[in-house]
Parts: C-alpha cells; sequence; structure tokens
C-alpha cells in the first residue's frame, strides 16, 4: 500500500510539474471554486462580487475562472485539481465543507496557493480566512428582540457547525437582553443553497408563530416567504438582499470580502503571500451591516446602531460574561471575554435557547 | 399532417441508433445554446468532450472518469435488472447513503487497528447496507403491495437524515473540532479503498463495476433468472405461465440494486471521499437512473452510458472554468442528452408517417 502511494504521488507530482512550466504567461491566475451558482443573491454572490472588484483593481495583470455549484467532496477535489493544472497561482476555495479536498490538493501543487475560506486546517501554502459573522448576528438579535409581538424568533440553519451556532447564540443573547421573553425556534436546512428548502423552513417556521425570521442559508427564498406571509421581518444574508427592503427584510450582515481578495492577490504578484489566519469583523469591514429600515422603529434602530458601533470599535465583544452553557455550566465569569480558540469550535448553546443541537 | 404508427415489431435498427442520435441532436441544439451564450459551440463542446480524454491534461481526467464513472455504472446495472423486469427502485441514493455508512461504521469501529481484514468486512457491511435498506421496499411490495417506487424515493430522505445524524453524531471525528464528519479514511490505511495502481484512478469500486457489468451480460444472456427477469418486462401475464415467480423476482431485482448501490457508496466514501459529512451524496443514484436508460438497460450500454455522464460531468466542469460557461447550462446540455433520447426512443416502437391519417 505504501510502495503503491509513493508512486502515485511520484507520478502526479512529475505529471504537475510540467503542468506547471507548461504555464508561461506572467498574468497572475486566480480560480474560484463556487458552492452555489454566482446568482444566489448571497454567500456565492458575494464572494463573485469580490472576484470582480480583483478584476477591476488589477485589469489586465489578473485573469480570473471560477466554477460554480460545486459539490463538496471529490468534485471539488477535481475542480482545484483543474484550475492548479490551468495554471492558477492562487485558489480561493469559498466552502466550509472544501477544507479537506483543498489540504490534499495543495498538497501535490506545493507552488499554488489556496485560501480556505471558514475552515481550521492550514499548510505552507493554505492560509484560512473568515468573517466575525456572529458581531452582525448581535445587532440583527437586538432587532429581533425589539421587533417580535409574538416573542418567538425563527431561525434557519444550515448545517450545525460552530459557525452557525455561534452566531445562533450571538443573536440569542442579544435578543433577550432586549426582551427577557424572546423563544428561538430553530430549523436545520443541511443545505447552503436550496430555495425550496429554505423557502419550507421558514414557513414552517412562520406557521409556528415566528414573526421574526433569521437566516444562515444563502438563498432569498426565505425573504420572499415572509413576504408573502405579511406581518414579518428578515434579514439579507451575506449579501444585502435590498431587493426586499424595506419589508420583510429591515437589515442585513453583508460579507465584504473584496479588500482581502484583493490583498492577497496583490501578495502573490509580490512574492509576500504567506500561510495565514484572518478573521475580519465589524471593524475590519469585512462584516457590514446593511441599511436599517424605516420599518424598524428610530430608537430600536438608533440602539442598533449604538451596538454595531461599539463592537467596531472593540469596545464591546458580543460574548461577554456572565454567561451560561444551556446546560446550566459556567461558562464565562462576569466581565470575561473567549478566546478565538473556544470561538472557533463553539459546539454548544447559551442558556435560555430551548432546543437541542442535532446529534 | 405527421402521424406516428405503431410498428408490429419493436425496430432494432432505432434501438440501436436513438442513443446516437440523441447524442448528435445534444451536440446541435446545445451548440446552439452555448453560442446564444456568445461562446463558440464548437469549442465549448470540444471542451466538454475531447479535453477530458485527449487535452493537455489528460493524464489526470482519465483516472477522474473512472473515479466517476464507476459508482454510476455500478448502481445503474442493478437498476437495470429491475427495471427490465418493470420493478421500479428509484431509491438508489438512499442505499448507496445507507452502503456508505454501514461500511464506514464497519471500518471506524476499528479505528485506529490495522488489519487487511478490515477493509474486506467493509465490503460486506456496505453491500448489506444497501441491501437491507432496499428490502423494506421490497418486502412491503409482496407482503403488502405498497408501491415501490415511492416507498423506495421516500426512503432516500430518511438515509439522509441518518446521514446527518451520523456526521454529527456516532461516526463524528473526535479530533474533529466539533466539526461534523467521520474521520478521514484516506488516512486509515486498513479501511482505505486506495487506487489500485497508481496514477490509473482505478480503485476496488471501478474493479467491482467492470465485475457487475459481466456479471449482469451472464446473467440475462445465459441465466434462466435472467430470462424471467426479461420475460416479466416484456410480457407479465407470460412469465406468470412459464412458472416466474413474482415474488422472487421482487426481492431479487430489488435487493441486488440495493447491494449495488451499498457498494457504490461503501467504495466512495472508502476512497475518493473520504469522508461520511452531511452532504456526502451528490445524487449519483438518480444520475445512475439517466445511465441505466440511456444504455437501454443492456449492461455494456451502461458502461459506455457511465463513460459518458461522467465525461459531461468532468468535461462540464472544465468548460465552466475555462470558457465561463454557466453550470446551469451545462445543466441543461446534461438534461438534453435524456430528452432526445426519450424522444428517439419513440420512434423504436413507433413509425412517423407524413401525410393523412388512413381510416382503418
Amino acid at each position: 500500500m505504501t510502495f503503491t502511494k509513493l508512486l502515485a504521488s511520484a507520478a502526479l507530482v512529475a505529471g504537475m510539474a510540467t503542468a506547471a512550466f507548461a504555464d508561461g504567461d506572467d498574468k497572475t491566475k486566480l480560480g474560484f471554486v463556487f458552492v452555489g451558482p454566482v446568482g444566489d443573491g448571497g454567500w456565492t454572490y458575494e464572494h463573485n462580487v469580490a472576484r470582480l472588484a480583483v478584476e477591476e483593481e488589477f485589469g489586465d495583470k489578473v485573469e480570473t475562472v471560477f466554477v460554480e455549484s460545486v459539490a463538496e467532496g471529490p468534485d471539488s477535489e477535481r475542480v482545484m485539481t483543474q484550475m492548479a493544472l490551468d495554471g492558477a497561482d492562487l485558489i480561493f476555495t469559498t466552502s466550509f465543507g472544501y477544507m479537506d479536498p483543498t489540504i490534499n490538493v495543495a498538497a501535490k501543487f506545493p507552488d499554488v496557493k489556496f485560501e480556505h475560506a471558514t475552515g481550521y486546517k492550514r499548510a505552507d501554502n493554505v492560509s484560512t480566512y473568515g468573517a466575525r459573522f456572529y458581531e452582525g448576528r448581535a445587532v440583527q438579535g437586538h432587532i429581533a428582540g425589539k421587533m417580535t409581538k409574538s416573542n418567538t424568533v425563527g431561525y434557519i440553519g444550515s448545517y450545525p457547525i460552530p459557525e452557525v451556532i455561534r452566531g445562533i447564540n450571538s443573536a440569542f443573547i442579544h435578543a433577550r437582553k432586549a426582551n427577557p421573553d424572546v423563544q428561538f425556534k430553530i430549523v436545520w436546512a443541511y443545505t447552503w443553497f436550496d430555495p425550496a428548502k429554505e423557502a419550507d423552513a421558514a414557513k414552517v417556521l412562520i406557521e409556528q408563530g415566528a414573526d421574526v425570521i433569521l437566516q444562515h442559508t444563502d438563498s432569498t427564498a426565505p425573504q420572499a416567504a415572509a413576504q408573502e406571509a405579511g406581518n414579518v421581518i428578515t434579514f439579507g444574508q451575506a449579501s444585502d438582499m435590498a431587493q426586499y427592503a424595506p419589508k420583510p427584510r429591515v437589515s442585513s450582515i453583508i460579507d465584504n470580502w473584496a479588500p482581502y481578495y484583493i490583498e492577497r492577490t496583490k501578495a502573490v504578484m509580490d512574492g509576500t503571500w504567506e500561510s495565514k489566519d484572518t478573521w475580519g469583523g465589524i471593524g475590519t469591514g469585512m462584516v457590514g451591516i446593511g441599511d436599517i429600515t424605516d420599518a424598524v422603529p428610530a430608537d430600536v434602530k438608533a440602539e442598533a446602531e449604538a451596538l454595531r458601533d461599539s463592537i467596531g470599535s472593540g469596545e464591546y465583544q458580543p460574548f461577554t460574561g456572565p454567561l451560561k452553557k444551556k446546560d446550566g455550566s459556567d461558562w464565562l465569569a462576569e466581565g470575561e471575554n473567549p478566546d478565538d480558540q473556544a470561538l472557533l469550535q463553539m459546539n454548544f448553546y447559551v442558556e435560555g435557547i430551548q432546543d437541542d443541537i442535532p446529534q | 399532417m405527421i402521424s406516428l404508427v405503431k410498428r408490429p415489431e419493436p425496430s432494432r435498427v432505432f434501438s440501436l441508433a436513438a442513443p446516437l442520435l440523441a447524442v448528435l441532436a445534444t451536440f446541435v441544439f446545445g451548440g446552439l445554446l452555448f453560442a446564444a451564450l456568445g461562446k463558440d459551440p464548437f469549442l465549448a463542446i470540444r471542451t466538454i468532450f475531447w479535453e477530458p480524454l485527449f487535452g493537455e491534461f489528460a493524464f489526470y481526467y482519465r483516472p477522474q472518469l473512472l473515479i466517476k464513472g464507476a459508482p454510476l455504472v455500478l448502481v445503474a446495472i442493478g437498476l437495470s435488472l429491475g427495471f427490465k423486469a418493470g420493478i421500479w427502485n428509484i431509491g438508489a441514493e438512499g442505499q448507496y447513503i445507507m452502503g456508505a455508512l454501514f461500511g464506514a461504521g464497519a471500518g471506524l469501529a476499528f479505528y485506529p487497528a490495522q488489519s487487511v481484514f478490515i477493509f474486506p468486512l467493509m465490503v460486506l457491511a456496505g453491500a448489506f447496507g444497501g441491501w437491507i435498506w432496499a428490502m423494506i421496499p421490497a418486502v412491503l411490495r409482496v407482503k403488502f403491495g405498497t408501491n415501490e417506487i415511492l416507498v423506495s424515493l421516500m426512503l432516500v430522505y430518511v438515509a439522509e437524515q441518518f446521514l446527518a445524524s451520523m456526521s454529527l453524531g456516532l461516526l463524528k471525528n473526535p479530533e474533529g473540532f466539533g466539526f461534523p464528519g467521520s474521520r478521514n479514511l484516506q488516512q486509515y490505511a486498513s479501511a482505505h479503498n486506495a487506487e489500485l495502481i497508481a496514477g490509473t484512478g482505478m480503485h476496488w469500486g471501478v474493479v467491482a463495476a467492470l465485475i457487475a457489468v459481466i456479471f449482469a451480460y451472464v446473467l440475462l444472456a445465459r441465466h434462466r433468472l435472467g430470462f424471467a427477469i426479461r420475460v416479466t418486462g416484456d410480457a407479465p401475464r407470460a412469465a406468470r405461465f412459464s412458472g416466474v415467480n413474482p415474488t422472487r423476482l421482487v426481492l431479487f431485482c430489488l435487493g441486488t440494486s440495493g447491494l449495488l448501490a451499498g457498494l457504490a457508496g461503501m467504495f466512495e466514501v472508502a476512497g475518493p471521499s473520504g469522508q461520511v459529512t452531511i452532504d456526502f451524496n451528490v445524487g449519483y443514484g438518480f444520475t445512475a437512473i439517466i445511465v441505466a436508460f440511456l444504455g437501454r438497460l443492456h449492461p455494456v450500454g451502461i458502461l459506455l452510458a457511465g463513460g459518458l455522464m461522467a465525461l459531461t460531468y468532468i468535461g462540464g466542469d472544465i468548460a465552466q472554468s475555462k470558457l465561463g460557461l454557466p453550470a446551469a447550462a451545462i445543466q441543461v446540455f446534461q438534461g438534453m442528452l435524456l430528452f432526445f433520447l426519450l424522444a428517439f426512443d419513440l420512434f423504436t416502437n413507433y413509425r412517423p408517417r407524413i401525410g393523412r391519417a388512413e381510416v382503418a
């Protein structure tokens, strides 16, 4: 088994080395692997906006290619390999599930740089990057708590991974602060992008009395469902989703990847690219809070904006003790903040959420 | 006026020509679609069909064709047996998932022990997982006369829930920082379905697919059971009179297709995929239905059709990246293939007549 493996890597490296030589031009070539279609109006859409911003910034010094709707698993590994073979210098893999494939392909192409979004595995030629969406969730939670009349907030989860659980906790903590009677109902869609499933989830939540819907999925389908239902408010996810403003969409979290993509492309051009982990938030501009519409009363809007600014300036951290875990055990003492490692691995609900993380 | 007249005998010529005509028509109309999108249609079709086989990086894509095609062929062979006999297993996707879960579960139960017996055990477990999942619609049909189409399809969604539950619970990697997904079997030598010859893409799943093709061919051409399958599909009443036991046939056809789908899932999870994750399944079980029909439910045809489907997937991704074709255009292109196949299939049993319909 070891011998065949050795042969395999030797054959691949030999083949791929020639491939790398074949790429003669001096344009910097960027590849983007997308989990949804670029027209999803959310997550992938924003990554594509950033891709276009890179093209805008560097003009004909760069060439970008992308493949959309790539399944996480062997298919993504093939697409990345294909981009590397075609001479890509830097490849952005923009979904959590591309983690192991990215590491596998990166090992075969030591001269190609990889940027994996939202993961935790790095290598000499693999960086990771993500955004502190939970900071934006705090603002949404505050508005949700103030705005709900049924005291029921619906939450469409994608997958029960730490990133999503962090968002739920952050939104819940701040909704409770604004309204001690608020309850969260959480539905798991087990997809990042599936308009039909997302719409169903939104309808179920609305039927169960939710008049605020938060989503961690990528399409605008929940917005449409809320609009149809009438008195339900929503928040744009990943992208502004302004076409649903001023109502149901009352605000949004906007992923702003462009500055990071431009910075990393520049680093590859200058030869200064290094493997690192970047986690930007409201402060660095990676997380933007979309315009809060007039559907929100002026005082609530002012509070939400103050919360946004205090998080942005670093004055306030959304996870600040005293906080307990759902099982009643202590998590953070008075005034204590978790470190990034603890945030990255968060796999529990905070006290008060009447639900269980699926096992 | 054009009317259709039923042929007294199905046309053998058309039965064989239909797939070729379908491919040609797909080229023409797909080309028009690409042209309408502002891309060079010849370049696009060349990229999809030529690049993976003979392009600059064919050394990488050819093995990928085997990796992508093997599960399709393996599942489609199983489905074709039932389809021939009018037994419709639509839930191969679920059986594929269960095979992967049973297979991976059997392997991970022994982690980190190393033994040559682990992989064969996983193969057995994977086959069993797929088989038992298919036996649910089979037994329900023979005992209670339920519709196997609905039951098998619904069980796909049940299997998906199991998959999510296993990725988040029982099979979750204890060293995965709380993220869903099992340990990577590629890093567990005893359980890894590695390439048999380096750089060829040839793993045990490919071998199993080839064996399944031969097995199905012999079964249908030479064996009494194969005769029973064919005659049941062509003339159910005649089959009854010639002593075919319909109960046994349902159990056999659904069981075999489940078993093969389970094997495909097991080989995939232990090899190319490596991990049980929430969205481990990418639709092989459904695509295999297309492959089975594209291959005329004939083992050799399925082998070719599986290769063709794999080609459109791999070539489609290349075309997206190289030419900037949208993913939806590629999917439409693949859809055209099945659409035209079904359209031309009509002429196997009917012939068109131009002019006024005669009064009988």
